[in-house]
């Protein structure tokens, strides 16, 4: 059944912008990209808005619904009020470059800086042996479909430009934890994540894992077991000493 | 030259899904300085929607696999009409892109021996799909994409090639804009390799994003080179059909792999009806035989419901014009009832969470609706099997956008393979050949030298100048239509007309509107100023669209047989001297033009291996 929506979308660039309210028919069993894609066709011919698989798949068209972040292909219509206007703004965290598209940017350049998977010497060629038990915690990472919902709200750099030069964000924390937990992965980047990366700065309040549309357990299975892991090697006295002796490991 | 934002390499790369970025990978490591242009963000290309896997006659389960097993179906599944050395090349060398993959960080699920875990598909005598869940896409595009990145090569990220450069017969590089600004960007490169995937968009009904507007079949065809096969266009059986957002959104084939079943309003398993002699011999025709076989494959046959894809489509297609469709006007295809959910959520995850979170059904206790999908074409540019060469100097295609591998029909878990397979190769000759030609890139002090070197192909000054006016044209026209209403005009009438089933009369009539709409876009409009204008992007895909649209129905128009993932009311059956021959597409003088050429003679050693061994 077709019913008319009220959609407020944020209209601008990075000069400024502002909310725009608009009347879109819309079809039980849609969802808040089709009244996008409604409006681009029908009045709003060079609105910008990121979408490619529409399947929730492909992590392209995150936005804030009503001030949550969330991706536009998976918010379904009739999980909202159907009298109430729907507000959809750009992910807050990142600059806007038009209407719903930021500049993500800031991820891919964090992405650069991940030292990359090395293969262990005792199995330094594929195919290797191992168990699934042992590559299942690193594949719940490797789910990941890099919609930046986690970075969008995570408050260490959502109101803090200055503290994400020396922040990789929880989508790069679950990427350090997944080498990490590479069973032939034998690099050790458990330093370079807390003192370079800013592992340090989570305070695990989770907000990250509340957005996840994979539903990653970001914190509980990746932030904190390498926040243990950290405190393993910068905390056993043995280490600690060598370190003293100018010889860090 | 023109005061665009220029830069020169040995290679350039369209598109940055699976054949992008592995042919990246393969001309940087040849000591090509590359780079990989592409419309979305990296990690967003299509390649990440793959579900099932990537067929690899590793023989993880099967000792009895190899690649002469996995040849044997591939060209069976395309009903022989693949190209026999492109089919050949992909079996023997699947297995070792595969590992290649693991070698870069990829983690596949695994067998009970800590090897490469391999499922099912339709069309595959062994077990043989490498994979991760059903999530096996999104796997390779991260680590081909983290591979690229801890290389340092240059991507261009939505950034949109419009036109091909040449200098007389050669390529001499690319043209473009950045979505981001509307600036136009020059390529200047001795090799191009175009991995711009498939065409779906120009369908209603679509498992493809809207990235698959045909560019890199049409930029070839622009540039001087052929297509092949481009009559076949593989409906994917399934495709959600409810809720009206996800229709089309794919259902992998590893549901019916890992034990699915697909049923009527009667609740009949109907694929029993459905099995064509071409499979008899290799299919079960009972249940219960079809349900042994899941554990038990050497002394039981194949379930029908895993034919090859075009078969399934054509049955689901027959039931629901029967009158036995489910409501929503698909079939069921039901896994809950034979299935544990445990077993269903850990085999089919993301299917679970797709139909969790966008249609409230759930698979592990309830059946789902599902129905044909334009999901991938098998036609593309005309390639030299062995180097992925289009007849173009300069000019390469692999992946989906390139033709011949998978003949009339597609096997599941044939394209990944194909990308990395191809995607390799293309690279790795196109970073040759730029070596070769002294390239604008390989002159020394990278872009600083570019032109200094004597045989270098250099862009026209003209054609940049073309290249921008026709991009801006829409800007141009006032009170003109809508891109948008004209786009689903096109999609409309490819999927009446140009569809799963096709007649003459009909391809007659979508030829008729495709000219109509060839008029129609001279004269579009678009609104606002050129950064980030999605409607004006759409203005410059269409025209794409609509070139290979045209391809594709005078290509079906011209082959009088049904095959694979053509099939022609008026010609119901296969035809032994459309077996033998390939329909060409080119540009000729501004018109597409259609030829026969035979198919290329397959050595006679080969030809053994087809004979079905049960």
């Amino acid at each position: 059944m077709t019913y008319d929506l009220k959609l407020r979308v944020w209209r601008g660039d990075a000069s400024g912008g502002a909310l725009r309210d608009y009347t879109v028919p819309v079809d039980d069993g849609e969802v808040v990209l089709d009244a996008v894609h409604h409006l681009q066709a029908r009045e709003a011919g060079d609105m910008a808005v990121r979408w490619n698989c529409k399947a929730g798949k492909c992590g392209s068209c995150s936005a804030e619904i009503n001030g949550r972040p969330r991706l536009m292909c998976l918010a379904r219509l009739s999980t909202f009020e159907r009298d109430e206007p729907i507000t959809i703004t750009p992910l807050r965290t990142f600059p806007v470059v038009k209407d719903l598209v930021t500049d993500v940017g800031f991820n891919y350049r964090k992405a650069a800086e991940v030292p990359a998977f090395s293969p262990s010497a005792a199995q330094p060629q594929a195919p290797f042996k191992m168990a699934q038990i042992d590559v299942e915690r690193s594949q719940e990472f490797r789910k990941c479909i890099e919609c930046f919902l986690c970075q969008d709200t995570c408050h260490v750099i959502r109101d803090h430009e200055d503290n994400k030069a020396a922040f990789s964000g929880p989508r790069f924390f679950i990427r350090y934890a997944e080498l990490e937990m590479h069973p032939n992965d034998d690099g050790d980047r458990r330093q370079l994540v807390q003192q370079e990366r800013g592992l340090g700065l989570c305070n695990i309040t989770k907000c990250c894992s509340e957005v996840c549309p994979e539903h990653i357990k970001i914190t509980d299975n990746g932030i904190i077991p390498m926040k243990e892991r950290v405190a393993d090697v910068r905390y056993d006295p043995v280490r600690f000493f060598r370190r003293r002796q100018g010889n860090p490991s | 030259m023109t005061d665009h934002e220029h830069h020169a390499y040995d290679v350039v790369v369209i598109g940055a899904g699976g054949a992008g970025l592995r042919a990246a990978i393969a001309a940087h490591e040849a000591g090509a300085r590359t780079a990989v242009i592409c419309k979305s963000l990296l990690g967003k290309a299509h390649t990440v929607m793959a579900e099932g896997g990537i067929a690899a006659a590793m023989g993880n389960l099967y000792s009895e696999d190899n690649w002469k097993v996995h040849f044997r179906d591939t060209m069976r599944g395309g009903k022989l009409l693949n190209h026999w050395r492109m089919a050949e090349i992909h079996a023997q060398e699947a297995p070792e892109r595969v590992w290649e993959l693991e070698q870069w960080g990829a983690l596949f699920d695994r067998t009970a021996e800590g090897l490469i875990s391999q499922r099912d598909f339709g069309g595959h005598r062994y077990a043989r799909l490498a994979h991760v869940g059903d999530r096996t896409g999104l796997e390779m595009i991260r680590t081909l994409q983290q591979r690229t990145v801890s290389l340092g090569i240059d991507v261009f990220m939505e950034c949109t090639v419009t036109d091909l450069l040449k200098d007389g017969d050669r390529i001499a590089g690319a043209f473009g804009y950045w979505r981001e600004s509307g600036r136009f960007v020059v390529f200047e490169a001795p090799a191009v390799i175009l991995a711009t995937g498939g065409i779906g968009k120009s369908w209603q009904v679509t498992s493809n994003s809207w990235e698959y507007t045909g560019d890199g079949h049409a930029l070839a065809l622009r540039a001087g080179a052929t297509l092949v096969n481009m009559e076949f266009v593989q409906f994917h059986p399934t495709g959600m059909v409810w809720p009206p957002s996800v229709r089309g959104i794919l259902v992998t084939e590893s549901v019916r792999g890992d034990g699915g079943v697909l049923r009527n309003s009667e609740g009949k398993r109907f694929m029993f009806d459905y099995i064509p002699e071409f499979f008899k011999a290799e299919t079960a025709d009972t249940e219960a035989e079809a349900d042994r076989w899941y554990e038990d494959k050497r002394n039981n046959r194949r379930p029908p419901e895993l034919l090859p894809r075009d078969e399934v489509a054509r049955a689901i297609n027959s039931e629901i014009k029967a009158g036995r469709g489910s409501p929503h006007g698909g079939v069921f295809l039901d896994i809950a009832s034979r299935r544990s959910a445990e077993y269903i959520q850990k085999r089919l995850p993301s299917m679970y969470h797709q139909f969790m979170e966008l249609a409230e059904v759930d698979i592990t206790a309830d059946p789902m609706e599902v129905g044909p999908t334009c999901h991938y074409v098998m036609g593309g540019v005309e390639v030299d099997p062995d180097t992925g060469s289009s007849l173009v100097e300069g000019l390469f295609a692999a992946g989906e956008v390139a033709g011949g591998m998978h003949g009339s029909n597609r096997l599941g878990g044939n394209s990944l393979g194909d990308l990395l397979v191809f995607g390799k190769r293309a690279g790795e000759h196109a970073a040759a050949l730029a070596a070769g030609s002294a390239g604008a890139g390989s002159a020394g002090a990278g872009s600083a030298g570019a032109g200094s070197a004597g045989t270098a192909p250099k862009p026209q000054e003209e054609d940049l100048a073309a290249a921008g006016r026709r991009a801006l044209a829409p800007f141009e026209t006032e009170g003109g239509e809508n891109p948008y209403s004209l786009h689903q005009t096109l999609q409309a009438t490819m999927q009446d007309l140009v569809g799963i089933i096709r007649t003459e009369a009909e391809m007659q009539k979508a030829l008729d509107t495709i000219g109509e709409l060839a008029q129609r876009i001279e004269h579009l409009s678009v609104e606002g100023h050129r950064q980030y204008n999605p409607g004006w992007h759409l203005a410059i895909d269409l025209r794409n669209m609509l070139l290979v649209s045209e391809a594709v129905a005078r290509a079906a128009l011209e082959r009088k047989e049904s095959r694979g993932g053509h099939t022609r009311d008026d010609y119901p059956t296969t035809d032994d001297w459309w077996a033998k021959r390939n329909v060409i597409v080119a540009l000729e003088g501004g018109a597409v033009t259609i030829r026969q050429q035979p198919l290329p003679v397959m050595p006679p050693e080969l030809a053994k291996l087809l004979e079905v061994s049960q």
